[in-house]
C-alpha cells in the first residue's frame, strides 16, 4: 500500500519507513520548572532516532527542526505523500549518515506534533492548555531535548545541528551545554532577532489574535482561527523566499482560481500563498504559532552580553553556515555568530552559499551543504575516535 | 619550493592562521607534518568547499574583514602566501593587524623589479608579465605591486625586524641581487623591540637592496 504512494527508488537509498516515538517525563511532583517560572509536567516528547548507536554512544547528532517542523526529519511515515523535512540531508550516504551517526531529532516543547504543547490536555483541567499553557524559551525547549538524551543513555553529542530556529537551539547547546557538545552546525540563523524579524512575526500574532475565532487561545472544541493562522503563514512564506525566486516561481503569471476576492489580482503568487495558508492549518496549531514564535523574538544567545565570552568554555568545532540571498536571517547575522566564535578561540569554519533561494535555501541547497556537513562531521568523528 | 620553505619556517605545533588559504594546500602540509593548529580565511566559496573536504577550520570572508576579530598574539604565525597583493584594505594597515594578532608574519610576494619586469617595463614600455607576475593588466587579480627592496624598506620604516627572508628564481633559491634575480620573495617578520631594531633593519635594507 506505502510502495503505491512512495517511489520504490526513493525507499530503497532513503531510510523507508520510519516511526515517531515518544517519551514521558517530568511527571508531578517533579515538574519542568521553566524560564518563566512555571512548572510544567508531565511533559511528553515526541522524536525519531536514524542508524544505529555505536558501544559507548559517542555517534550520536541531534537535529533541531525549524518553527514549523517536526520530529520527523527523515523517512517516511506509513501513507506518506513526502519524506521528513530534512530527508534529503539524512539516511545512509547523505550527509548525516545513518550507516555511521546515531541520529535523533524531537518535536520542540510548545510545538503541536507530539510535544507537550498548548493543544495538549492539561491534567489537571482535562481540557486543551490553550492560552493557559506556561510561556516557554528556546532555553526550556533544550533543557527538554537534554532529558531526552539522557533517557536514551547520550551523555555527550558528536554533533547539534540545525537551522533558523533550529540554529537558535545549537546555539542555546553551546551556551548551556557546552560538555555535552564535540560539535556544532548552526545554519541560517542569528543569536538573536532583529526588529525586523520580531516584526514579521508580529504581525503573523496579530493576524491571529485578530480572528475571532481564536476566542482567548480555548477553539479546540470549535472553529479554528484558520483565517488568522493561514495569514500568519502567508507572511512567513514570504519572508522564506527571494526575490530572484518568487521571480522565477510565479513571474506575473495568472493563477488558477482566478480574483478570489474582490481586489485580488489573480496573480498565481496570490494562489501560491493562499494554498500554503490554508494547508498550514491543517498541520499546526495557532496557539503553538504564538509559543513559538514568541519564544524565538524572545531568544537571545548572548544572554544580554557578550557572545564571545559565553563561547569562552567551549570545546567544540563549529560550522556556520548562511546563504546569500537569506534576507530574513541576512549573513552578517551569522558573521556575528562566527565572530564570537574566533574571539573566543573556538575552531570555526563559514561558508556563506551562493543561494537565491532566500531563506528557504537551508531546506533546499542540498549538494553544497551535504559537501560542507559530511566533510565537517567526518573529522569531528575522526578527531574523537584520537581522543 | 616557495611552500617548502615556509613549511621549514614554521615551528612544530604552532597555531598558524592563513589569510587567503585558497584550497587549503599548505594548511594541510603544515596540520601533516608540522602538527600545526590551523586557522584559514578565504574569499572564495569553492575553495572553502575544498578546504572543508581537507577538514580545515576556514573562514568564508576577506582578509580585511577577518584580522580584526582576533585578539593580540592569538596565533604564532599569520601567512600570506602571494595573498598581500590582493588586499583590497592599505597593506599597511593589514600587516600592522596581522602583526598585532600573530607573533611572526610570514609573507610571500611576487617581485615587481625582477629583470625581466624592468626589461619590459624600460623596453616594451609594458607593464611586466613575468612567471610570478602572470597576468595581464587588464585581469590581474593583483591590486598592489611591489619589489623586495620596497618591502625591506618598508620594514625598516615601520619597525618591523626581518626575522628571515628567502628569494626565489624560476626554480632556484637566489642568493645575490634579490631585488633584480629573484621573482618572488618570502618575509617572516616580527614586531621589534627598540633595542633590537637599527641594526636588524639596517642589515634587511642592505640585504634587499642589493
Amino acid at each position: 500500500m506505502v510502495v503505491r504512494i512512495v517511489k520504490e527508488a526513493e525507499l530503497k537509498d532513503s531510510l523507508g519507513i520510519v516511526v515517531t516515538e515518544s517519551y514521558t517525563f517530568a511527571d508531578p511532583p517533579e515538574e519542568l520548572i521553566l524560564d518563566c517560572g512555571e512548572k510544567l509536567g508531565p511533559i511528553t516528547v515526541a522524536y525519531e532516532t536514524y542508524g544505529t548507536p555505536n558501544e559507548d554512544r559517542s555517534n550520536a547528532i541531534l537535529i533541531l527542526h525549524a518553527f514549523s517542523g517536526d520530529a520527523h526529519a527523515a523517512g517516511w511515515h506509513e501513507g506518506d505523500r513526502k519524506p521528513g523535512w530534512w530527508d534529503d540531508m539524512m539516511g545512509p550516504g547523505r550527509a548525516f549518515d545513518t550507516e555511521r551517526y546515531f541520529v535523533v531529532c524531537s518535536n520542540v516543547l510548545g510545538g503541536c506534533k507530539g510535544t507537550t504543547g498548548p493543544s495538549s490536555l492539561n491534567p489537571e483541567t482535562g481540557k486543551p492548555y490553550g492560552a493557559g499553557f506556561p510561556l516557554v524559551s528556546i532555553p526550556d525547549m533544550v533543557r527538554v531535548q537534554a532529558r531526552l538524551l539522557d533517557k536514551l543513555g547520550i551523555e555527550k553529542l558528536l554533533a547539534v545541528a540545525g537551522g533558523s530556529m533550529g540554529g537558535q537551539q545549537v546555539l542555546e547547546w553551546l551556551v548551556a551545554y557546552p560538555e555535552r557538545v564535540r560539535s556544532a552546525i548552526v545554519i541560517a540563523t542569528a543569536a538573536r532577532h532583529s526588529p525586523q524579524q520580531i516584526a514579521f512575526n508580529e504581525v503573523g500574532r496579530q493576524a491571529i489574535l485578530a480572528d475571532p475565532n481564536w476566542n482567548e487561545g480555548q477553539y479546540y472544541s470549535g472553529e479554528q482561527p484558520s483565517k488568522g493562522l493561514g495569514v500568519a503563514r502567508m507572511v512567513g512564506h514570504i519572508t522564506y523566499m527571494s526575490d530572484t525566486s518568487m521571480a522565477f516561481k510565479f513571474g506575473r503569471r495568472a493563477g488558477a482560481n482566478g480574483k478570489s476576492h474582490p481586489f485580488g489580482t489573480g496573480f498565481e503568487v496570490e494562489d501560491y500563498l493562499q494554498h500554503k495558508g490554508l494547508t498550514f492549518v491543517d498541520r499546526f496549531d495557532a496557539n503553538s504559532y504564538l509559543y513559538i514564535t514568541r519564544a524565538i523574538d524572545e531568544y537571545d544567545a548572548t544572554g544580554g552580553g557578550n557572545l564571545a565570552e559565553r563561547f569562552e568554555r567551549l570545546n567544540a568545532r563549529v560550522l556556520v553556515l548562511s546563504f546569500k540571498s537569506d534576507w530574513l536571517y541576512p549573513s552578517y547575522q551569522s558573521r556575528e555568530i562566527v565572530r564570537a566564535c574566533k574571539k573566543a578561540g573556538v575552531d570555526v569554519t563559514y561558508c556563506e552559499i551562493e543561494s537565491t533561494y532566500g531563506h528557504d535555501a537551508f531546506l533546499l541547497e542540498v549538494e553544497a551543504q551535504s559537501n560542507l556537513v559530511s566533510h565537517f562531521l567526518r573529522r569531528a568523528h575522526t578527531a574523537g575516535e584520537g581522543a | 619550493m616557495a611552500q617548502r620553505i615556509i613549511v621549514d619556517w614554521v615551528a612544530p605545533r604552532a597555531s598558524v592562521l592563513e589569510l587567503g588559504c585558497g584550497n587549503g594546500s599548505l594548511l594541510t602540509t603544515l596540520t601533516r607534518e608540522k602538527e600545526v593548529k590551523a586557522q584559514g580565511m578565504e574569499m572564495d566559496g569553492d575553495n572553502v568547499g575544498i578546504c572543508v573536504q581537507r577538514g580545515l577550520n576556514v573562514v568564508h570572508e576577506t582578509v580585511d574583514e577577518s584580522l580584526k576579530d582576533y585578539g593580540a598574539a592569538r596565533f604564532d604565525y599569520s601567512i600570506f602566501n602571494e595573498s598581500l597583493q590582493w588586499v583590497s584594505g592599505k597593506p599597511d594597515i593589514v600587516i600592522q593587524d596581522a602583526l598585532r594578532v600573530s607573533r611572526n608574519v610570514i609573507i610571500r610576494f611576487s617581485n615587481f623589479a625582477h629583470y625581466r619586469a624592468r626589461w619590459q617595463v624600460f623596453f616594451d614600455g609594458k607593464t611586466p608579465v613575468t612567471p610570478s607576475l602572470p597576468y595581464e593588466w587588464h585581469d590581474t587579480p593583483n591590486l598592489h605591486f611591489l619589489s623586495i627592496a620596497d618591502f625591506g624598506e618598508y620594514c625598516a620604516a615601520r619597525d618591523v625586524t626581518v626575522e628571515r627572508t628567502a628569494f626565489l628564481g624560476e626554480r632556484r633559491v637566489v642568493r645575490a641581487f634579490p631585488n633584480i634575480l629573484a621573482l618572488s620573495g618570502i618575509f617572516m617578520i616580527s614586531k621589534s623591540t627598540k633595542a633590537e631594531l637599527s641594526c636588524q633593519s639596517r642589515n634587511a635594507r642592505s640585504e634587499a637592496r642589493e
